[in-house]
């Protein structure tokens, strides 16, 4: 049986598909057999950031509307044969996924797979309850600054009361809080909520914090997902995420401001 | 289609019931003119209906007290509760025998109930705890709402809307660890967050009316 992991927000922009491609790579480059599902339908962008938007053939509507077979959907990604992408489709809209279709494909999907990565669409409209509803584990992507706090917190509300384990009285699913675009510079100065401030409003366990960072628009605009790049420390706090997932213990990194070096000092 | 020139319909009229309890006639007229004079008025033409349950199988003359009654322009339209040959003396009178309707006493209110929950309500969800209290161990987020009939308890921080008392009980209050409410109300009267801070919210607290006006007091540590 895989884990299914959903990435979710409710609100846009904050990071979730970024989240799932470094995340879903992180696990395959762990040697974990792992598929990534854009669940955004109509608004594809999954396969931008994994860099396969130009061997989309069927896509998951398909395989639910049994116009295609789940192999001939899933895209193998070429940097990592344990990872695997199934991509939305740009020309439906979210009302092609129905609950028995969802749960169909993940059911065959967890037969292959130890890890089943769903990107959750923004909102809390029929996309991203079903992302979220057949869920074993939520990383719950969030930005520091009280808009996203609040809407993070109404999606755990969702998990908690929406979700297959709740309906089906379960154990609930593990919520995880993965804080995205961090600027220790800026929580200093006040203009942005610390990771305590957010750990105490949602009252979670903290997966990882990923400082604002160059890379990442760099890794998006190019289809790399971020976590490739070792040199970046988006790339390096993905990894730790991805640890802290499979269980290890590690403390966080890039949440304290950075020492300027002597010649950054005098030069600025 | 035509009217029907009789129809029959069922409906319910209040009259006014004496209960005779003695079947001492002169006493009876006694007290009864002197009832008749604290509302005269009142008693004019008035449908009346003797109730005899307290003096079942006695014997009283109904044809005298009816034409005592007719005299103090009283109308009497029927007996009840009489027994079997008090029945048969009203029916030779062409008076009507009543049957009480029964006295339902009010069924005992439903005891008060606590609801518990053991979790942090997030934003959007809405508890209610009817009829009772609730106690949440747990903090409730901004947007979020926790509604009791009863009082409210949270053991954690109050940073979405509490509203006890929710149908109109004034004794209900707010018991919260850490205060910093958007909105807090008791049996309709309310405070947003700006009025709490007036009050110098922000640490443990308790909410209650204090006749018209809310109140906030500091818990002991």
């Amino acid at each position: 049986m895989a884990q299914i992991i959903v990435v979710t927000s409710g609100k846009g922009g904050v990071g979730k598909t970024t989240s799932s491609a470094a995340i879903a790579t992180g696990l395959a480059l762990k040697g974990h057999k792992t598929v990534v599902i854009d669940f955004d339908i109509g608004l594809r962008n999954l396969d931008l950031v994994m860099g396969c938007e130009r061997r989309v053939v069927y896509d998951f509507v398909n395989v639910i509307n049994g116009e295609a077979n789940l192999n001939q959907a899933l895209i193998k990604d070429k940097r990592c044969d344990k990872l695997f992408i199934l991509p939305a489709s740009q020309t439906r809209d979210k009302d092609a996924l129905t609950k028995e279709g969802v749960g169909k494909v993940l059911a065959d999907l967890s037969k292959d797979f130890e890890f089943i990565v769903c990107d959750s669409p923004a909102g809390i409209e029929t996309g991203a309850m079903m992302a979220l509803y057949f869920a074993d584990t939520a990383i719950v992507t969030t930005n520091p600054e009280v808009s996203s706090v609040r809407d993070s917190d109404r999606i755990l509300g969702m998990l908690q009361s929406r979700s297959r384990r709740a309906e089906d009285n379960l154990e609930p699913i593990k919520e995880y809080l993965l804080l995205t675009r961090y600027s220790p510079a800026r929580v200093k100065t006040g203009e942005m909520l610390s990771v305590e401030d957010v750990q105490e409003i949602l009252a979670i366990d903290l997966l990882g914090v990923i400082p604002e960072s160059q890379a990442v628009l760099k890794a998006s605009n190019s289809g790399v997902p971020v976590i490739i790049d070792q040199e970046s420390d988006a790339g390096q706090a993905y990894t730790d995420t991805v640890s802290r997932l499979l269980g290890e213990d590690i403390p966080l990194r890039f949440t304290s401001e950075e020492k300027k070096g002597f010649l950054k000092r005098i030069f600025g | 289609m035509q009217k029907p020139v009789l129809e029959l319909k069922g409906s319910s009229f209040t009259l006014s019931v004496l209960h005779v309890n003695s079947t001492d006639l002169p006493l009876l007229l006694q007290e009864l003119d002197k009832k008749l004079a604290q509302a005269p008025q009142f008693f004019i033409h008035a449908p009346l209906v003797l109730n005899f349950s307290a003096i079942s199988g006695e014997a009283i003359d109904l044809a005298k007290l009816q034409q005592t009654m007719a005299d103090r322009q009283l109308i009497l339209v029927g007996v009840s509760g009489a027994d079997a040959q008090q029945q048969q003396q009203a029916e030779s009178l062409g008076i009507a025998h009543l049957k009480m309707g029964k006295q339902n006493p009010l069924p005992p209110p439903a005891p008060r109930v606590c609801k518990i929950v053991k979790q942090n309500i997030r934003s959007g969800q809405q508890i209610y705890a009817k009829g009772g209290d609730l106690v949440i161990f747990g903090a409730v987020s901004n947007g979020a709402e926790v509604i009791a009939d009863g009082s409210i308890h949270i053991y954690g921080t109050l940073r979405g809307k509490a509203m006890a008392g929710a149908s109109g009980d004034n004794n209900a209050v707010i018991i919260a660890k850490t205060l910093d409410a958007e909105l807090v109300s008791i049996a309709g009267q309310y405070w947003l967050a700006e009025n709490l801070q007036q009050h110098g919210a922000k640490s443990s607290g308790c909410i209650r009316l204090n006749g018209e006006s809310l109140i906030v007091e500091t818990l002991p540590d």
